[in-house]
């Protein structure tokens, strides 16, 4: 496989420089700097917490809906910043590829990465959160660590891509924020999956809450809000009677993973020459 | 793959990298059998051939730097640009292809010795960007094989991924780390590059701070401070002020003496001829002529022409009874074309004569990149002698005082009355200096040596 390239030292070294370059240079010149990397997702998050909790009163029966939500938006800003960014990544470096031989998956991984430092400053701010609101954490909050990595595995999957796809269809990039924003609403994050059930009434509601979480992200939320906040929160594992389906989503992240690497791969040879 | 390529039958010391026709049609797929076939009984014959005629003929792998076989390539040139969904979606409703093949590159075939100064010269378009960027593997091909042997540094421009945020120090270790190199090995470089650059002042201040002519002596230095193998370089030398330039001329003088492998795209004909040991002229795509620097630089000049080359002063040695077999340049008896300031040479000129000569009548003359003759060897005042029939080995030991530039000899014949050109323009020199046109020229002194 050639993506095990990028565990040579060179492509290491090179990783490791753009992420640092891209830190470096996130908030160059802005007043506060880094100060905004955890600013601009709690701003977004006042925003929403008095719409959608204090106005709408959404979540009103789920114990610390208003840590879920911070941590719900933290994690789905994570998988936007990834997706956004690999989308871009292989076009934004075409002047590097076009004189340098590099492995390609660099660029993509390295907008990972940038992601994942985001949402490791954030994600500080949501255990300090939790604790001023009296959230117990127990040790299955550890349960971050496996969901982190499946978020990466799915972000990653998505992102090879459209990394690669961007290169050839630049109207990819309007057509994924829209994409995004349905995805947004899509997945339980502004209101608790319970509210499903409840709106739709008990015909409906059940059956469509647990189609909802065969999405990934909305799995890979409601499981951190589970472990980390309440075991009041819906998950998906045990509510379809069936236990394979339960693995869809976590089974679907790894199948685009390995098709997103199979995909760039073959892309990325004519890159230099497309971009 | 690429190591089964590479180490197939050979041994090869250091890094290796190859890149082969991927597409896994049929037709490619025998086209690459072919090749490896045809590669194979390449090396071959260079064995035997090794075998047959000794160390002259050792074309060892091991010396290769560079090994180029059968590469073509083709570009799809889009007729309609469909970089949009639309685009695409109208031209495949239409059956439209949307694109021409344009081909590039047929079948391009060389070797890179190791400590080689290899030029590549060639029209606007001809192919030749294309050819360094599947050297630097930074294109594949269609079909054929590229091999490198070490560790390659590809210079298609200059301070490709600077960033005008970061400070100077910054961006030489991120150009760095995007050339391949790890950090401690920039730690290494870096005192070099920056004193080079000769901007260590400003290594703390942001690259967008600093002129462009600053930028461009930083990359510069980055480029041929950068400790690989092999050298690869597009069109870069002609960058920063005088001095640099200066500077930039010693250190490819300094490259050669040293023998770096360095493959150089340029237009300018002078550098050729001054720093390359062979160069290849690409036209259309294909190898025009590869061989030596003089040779290649001529032809590269004359297709503008659009004449063949031919030598105006034909040699006229069989009148004169002299026929001049080989002029070689010495220093300290190695031979030596690029010459240091005030660093003494010989001139060994080996020649048949088949009547008794005078040692006055054979002249090496020694002429300028203007073809203004400087000095003429031997000293009229050296007593002559009488050279018998035979072959000779005359030596002529020259006190250099020469001025930087470009030189060449042209061996003639004077019977005391007519001068007549027998060689010109038989052996090229290079002198390093300082370019100063005021440079005084006087007669060297010369001692002149027979057999």
């Amino acid at each position: 496989m050639q993506i095990l390239e990028i565990f040579s030292k060179k492509n290491w070294v090179l990783l490791k420089a753009m992420v640092a370059t891209d830190f470096k240079l996130r908030y160059q010149q802005s007043f506060l700097g880094y100060i905004w990397s955890v600013l601009k997702p709690l701003m977004l998050f006042t925003v929403m917490y008095m719409v959608f909790v204090r106005f709408l009163r959404f979540g009103d029966a789920v114990p610390h809906f208003s840590v879920g939500l911070l941590l719900g938006i933290t994690m789905w800003n994570c998988f936007v910043e990834a997706s956004s960014g690999a989308m871009i990544s292989v076009v934004n470096h075409g002047d590097l590829m076009r004189k340098i031989n590099f492995s390609k998956f660099v660029v993509v991984i390295s907008a990972m990465m940038s992601a994942l430092i985001n949402f490791g400053i954030n994600f500080v701010v949501v255990v300090i959160f939790a604790l001023i609101n009296g959230v117990e954490l127990h040790l299955s909050a550890l349960m971050i660590l496996p969901l982190t990595l499946e978020l990466i595995v799915f972000s990653l999957g998505v992102g090879f891509y459209l990394g690669a796809l961007y290169v050839n269809f630049r109207d990819l990039n309007p057509i994924w924020e829209v994409v995004i924003q349905a995805g947004f609403y899509a997945t339980p994050i502004i209101y608790p999956l319970s509210m499903v059930v409840t709106n739709l009434g008990p015909q409906w509601g059940p059956l469509i809450s647990k189609v909802m979480l065969l999405n990934p992200m909305a799995q890979i939320i409601q499981d951190a809000r589970h472990f980390i906040i309440s075991d009041q929160n819906p998950i998906i594992w045990g509510s379809f009677n069936h236990s394979v389906i339960d693995f869809i989503p976590l089974v679907l992240s790894v199948l685009l993973l390995f098709g997103g690497i199979s995909y760039f791969t073959r892309k990325s040879k004519t890159f230099a020459e497309m971009v | 793959m690429a190591e089964s390529i590479a180490t197939n039958e050979k041994t090869m010391t250091g890094e290796t990298m190859t890149t082969m026709n991927d597409k896994p049609t049929e037709q490619s797929a025998t086209e690459q059998s072919a090749t490896e076939q045809s590669a194979t009984e390449q090396s071959a014959t260079e064995r035997t051939g090794a075998a047959k005629f000794g160390a002259e003929a050792a074309v060892v792998p091991d010396d290769i730097a560079l090994r180029v076989r059968d590469v073509s390539k083709s570009f799809r040139l889009p007729t309609e640009k469909t970089n949009s969904l639309k685009g695409a979606l109208f031209n495949l409703l239409r059956g439209v292809r949307g694109y021409r093949i344009q081909q590039v590159l047929k079948d391009i075939s060389f070797d890179v010795r190791k400590g080689e100064f290899f030029g590549i010269v060639g029209k606007n378009g001809s192919g030749k960007s294309t050819l360094l960027k599947i050297i630097s593997q930074i294109y594949g091909t269609d079909s054929g094989s590229v091999e490198v042997f070490g560790k390659l540094v590809p210079f298609i421009e200059l301070g490709v991924g600077f960033n005008p945020e970061l400070t100077g120090r910054e961006n030489i270790y991120l150009n760095g780390a995007m050339l391949g190199f790890s950090k401690e090995e920039v730690d290494a470089m870096y005192d070099d590059i920056v004193d080079f650059a000769e901007l260590r002042d400003f290594m703390e201040q942001k690259l967008k701070n600093y002129s462009s002519g600053m930028q461009v002596r930083l990359a510069f230095s980055v480029a041929i401070k950068s400790q690989g193998d092999i050298l690869v370089l597009d069109e870069v030398l002609a960058v920063g002020d005088e001095a640099f330039q200066k500077k930039c001329q010693d250190y490819f003088f300094e490259a050669k003496r040293q023998k770096k492998t360095i493959i150089l795209v340029t237009h300018s004909m002078g550098d050729v001829r001054r720093y390359c040991d062979r160069a290849m002229f690409i036209k259309d795509g294909l190898i025009a002529q590869i061989g030596d620097p003089d040779t290649i630089a001529d032809a590269y000049s004359n297709s503008f022409l659009g004449t063949t080359a031919n030598a105006e002063g034909v040699t006229d040695t069989k009148k004169r009874g002299v026929d001049v077999i080989k002029v070689r340049m010495l220093v300290d008896g190695e031979e030596q074309k690029y010459l240091d300031k005030y660093e003494d040479f010989e001139i060994e000129v080996t020649f048949d004569c088949d009547a008794p000569i005078s040692s006055q009548a054979l002249r090496v003359d020694v002429v300028d990149g203007r073809g203004w003759l400087v000095f003429s060897l031997p000293d009229p005042d050296d007593g002559p002698q009488v050279i018998q029939p035979g072959r000779h080995v005359i030596r002529y030991k020259v006190s250099n005082e020469l001025a930087f530039g470009d030189y060449h000899l042209d061996i003639a014949y004077d019977d005391g009355t007519k001068r007549y050109l027998i060689m010109p323009s038989c052996y090229q020199f290079h002198m390093k200096g300082y370019a100063t046109s005021a440079m005084p020229v006087t007669a060297p002194h010369v001692t002149t040596e027979i057999d």
